[in-house]
């Protein structure tokens, strides 16, 4: 009797969850598409629906829709499987995002920690597509995705641990509790630029994305792919967007604070991811891109001394409150 | 198997009997060879999204960096020159346009001068006047197309579509005088094909006015960027020199100092008229032409307002026979196209036919110089070095 109910309800959250991923994702196209149309004087998608909102349904139900393409002399298994190492961690993160107080899929007490873990894993993925491909440009994508990795992987997470000395968790919800008088942004506003900075470069958004470079490697990793596999690697981009977004507010933003109302916290959290993600995708239509050395010495020379005094500085006034109290 | 290896043995044993055959052997491998052992051979276009259409070449590549580039061009051969014969001189008019289709009243403008040089005519003075702001206002259109190809070679998609939209405003005059928007066949020999319609100077000047604004909102969202002018500055650098040793002319020219425009050099159709400068760069990078591209811009509304200003009255037309049979001779005219020097050498024979026509155009000789600028590159570099030519194919491969 409670087994099964036990299992119903974990099904039901996994259904819950996977709906609330790929609308977000939807979303999120729709967005871009009309946030970048009207910064260039235009209007974006028009046709299906008010103001074209069916768009990206239909798109993405097209791109489903279409052959699975798989060209000769690839890795096989590599090809394959690239696509859901890509998407796959986008949706384990899901489940350690608190999105207000006591709504998490698993809140334990590491979950800052375990979401970079499993961030990592994106790179592989950009690996595996650009190896598997047997296509030059790939596979250059793809390096380039493993040569970023080190310059930006450092700084990002160096610069959450000003915000986790302030805690003194490494736990979500802990850290957006301690946030009650004060939000993380104004006391660690250095840390946040680091941390937004090497974010986008985590998801390969448009001051940094490298690896899918237009202009110079075609599309760099998945050159290759169509059909849902390239699906897949879109969409993946986007629910990475919503994810570094959330973090961020989670870290810097105050999560649901004020409120503690679960659905008005829920709320409140959504909103200030969306505005977050609205400056991203300002960022997007307003920057060009970095070159990939000019990229490695901006996050080695810069970002990771910047990070690490941000951590020093943190540390040392945490140290004098504390004695002083 | 075995054989070869044991032959291989007796070899080596051979070999290191005799100590000179040894030495040999290891300085060659020492020496640095022409490329690391392995390169990878990559091969760009023919449909690729940087190359500004049908351009191809294979790239030898260590890592990033590109050790030799190969160009390899006549993907749109259409065989104009030899059209050109077969055609009188007025059919042969609209093929001219599709040389250099971003700045087809320019190539227009080269041709027939040419062939009324030939003739030994000139147009009436409302007639260059009306060539001139043609000219510019296409030049105008160009150096857009060039601004938002430079956005998007960078990176950003932003600067594309506002080159466009300014682009369009401009085109949309051009299309009240010749009703084309991209290829125009609006000059005749002997001046232009009819006399500018109501209203077009009025409008003119509106978006000359707009022109400006626009031009301060691109330097604010794009020329001032900390980013753009990391990947271009130091990047694709041409020597004066070796500039003017590649025969390189127009923006790319000017972009690496030397003070070189036709329009001034050797005026034609009434340019010593108009008071305007020449923009020079100073170091000969992408940063430089894209800023000389720029400021041309600025001074073709100058020459345009002037033009406008002073505008004669009278007939936009000589008196030209139907049919044009220029005695038998040869000529060489250039005029400054937009993207550099377009010459076109006529040789007639007395008939209503051009005997040969040579059409020379600045992109070809931009490419030559492709492997000399991109050596020691990145990848990276190369979209936008090749994008600061502005290589248009159609003037390439004629």
């Amino acid at each position: 009797m409670v087994w099964w109910l036990a299992l119903l309800w974990a099904i039901l959250k996994l259904i819950i969850a996977f709906l609330f991923i790929f609308l977000t994702a939807l979303i999120l196209i729709y967005m871009l598409r009309k946030v970048m149309g009207h910064m260039q004087y235009r209007m974006g998608p028009r046709h299906h629906g008010p103001h074209g909102i069916w768009q990206t349904v239909f798109d993405a139900l097209k791109l489903l829709g279409k052959e699975d393409i798989i060209p000769k002399g690839i890795d096989k298994y590599v090809y394959l499987f690239a696509p859901v190492v890509a998407f796959v961690p986008s949706l384990t993160i899901f489940a350690f995002l608190p999105f207000a107080p006591k709504i998490a899929a698993s809140n334990f007490e590491i979950s800052l920690f375990f979401i970079f873990a499993i961030l990592g894993f994106s790179t592989i993925s950009l690996l595996m597509a650009g190896w598997g491909s047997n296509n030059k440009y790939s596979l250059i994508g793809g390096i380039r995705g493993a040569a970023q990795l080190i310059a930006y992987e450092i700084p990002l997470i160096l610069s959450t641990i000003g915000v986790v000395i302030m805690a003194g968790s490494l736990n979500l919800t802990d850290i957006v509790n301690a946030q009650t008088r004060i939000w993380y942004i104004i006391p660690q506003i250095v840390g946040f630029f680091i941390f937004f900075t090497c974010a986008l470069a985590e998801i390969n958004h448009t001051p940094f994305d490298i690896p899918e470079a237009e202009s110079e490697i075609v599309a760099g990793f998945n050159t290759e792919y169509s059909g849902f596999r390239f699906a897949a690697f879109y969409l993946a981009e986007f629910v990475n967007l919503f994810i570094i977004c959330a973090i961020a507010v989670l870290l810097f933003f105050g999560g649901w604070k004020p409120f503690i109302n679960p659905i008005a916290g829920i709320l409140c959290f959504i909103v200030k991811t969306y505005i977050l993600i609205f400056v991203s995708m300002w960022i997007r239509s307003t920057f060009p891109r970095f070159r990939l050395d000019q990229f490695m010495e901006f996050g080695w020379k810069f970002l990771l001394p910047l990070s690490l005094v941000n951590i020093f500085v943190t540390g040392v006034i945490v140290l004098i409150v504390d004695r002083i109290r | 198997m075995i054989n070869n290896k044991l032959i291989n043995k007796e070899q080596k044993d051979n070999k290191q009997k005799s100590g000179q055959l040894e030495i040999n052997e290891i300085s060659a491998v020492i020496e640095p060879g022409e490329f690391p052992k392995d390169y990878m051979e990559i091969n760009f276009g023919p449909h690729h999204p940087s190359t500004h259409g049908v351009f191809r070449f294979i790239a030898k590549l260590d890592g990033e960096k590109i050790l030799e580039v190969e160009p390899i061009v006549g993907y749109l051969h259409r065989g104009i020159e030899k059209i050109a014969e077969n055609r009188t001189y007025i059919q042969f008019k609209p093929l001219v346009d599709r040389l250099d289709y971003t700045g087809a009243m320019n190539n227009e403008f080269g041709y027939c001068l040419a062939v009324e040089k030939l003739m030994d005519l000139e147009a009436p003075p409302k007639a260059q006047a009306i060539r001139v702001i043609c000219s510019e206002l296409n030049r105008i259109c160009a150096h857009e197309v060039f601004f938002g190809a430079m956005g998007l070679e960078v990176g950003a998609f932003t600067p594309f579509l506002f080159g466009f939209k300014d682009r369009e405003l401009a085109m949309h005059l051009m299309e009240m005088l010749a009703g084309g928007r991209l290829t125009f066949n609006y000059f005749t020999i002997g001046g232009v094909r009819q006399d500018v319609p109501k209203g077009f100077y009025e409008e003119t000047k509106e978006f000359l006015k707009k022109f400006k604004s626009s031009l301060a909102e691109y330097h604010e969202l794009f020329s001032g960027n900390e980013i753009f002018i990391k990947r271009t500055k130091g990047v694709g650098v041409i020597t004066r020199e070796d500039a003017i040793e590649w025969s390189m002319s127009g923006p790319t020219l000017r972009g690496s100092g030397a003070c070189f425009d036709i329009r001034k050099v050797e005026p034609y159709s009434g340019y010593d008229k108009y008071d305007w400068e020449i923009p020079v760069g100073k170091n000969g990078d992408v940063y430089d032409r894209y800023w000389v591209r720029m400021r041309e811009m600025e001074q073709s509304a100058r020459i345009v307002e002037q033009a406008i200003e002073s505008l004669p009255s009278g007939d936009y037309q000589a008196k030209v026979s139907r049919v044009i049979r220029p005695p038998a001779g040869e000529v060489y005219y250039r005029v400054e196209g937009t993207k550099g020097e377009v010459g076109f050498y006529v040789v007639s024979d007395g008939s209503d036919k051009p005997y040969r026509i040579k059409i020379r155009t600045p992109s070809f000789n931009h490419l030559n110089a492709l492997n000399y600028v991109l050596k020691n590159s990145y990848i990276a570099d190369f979209p936008i070095i090749l994008g600061s030519f502005d290589t248009v194919m159609g003037s390439v491969d004629r």
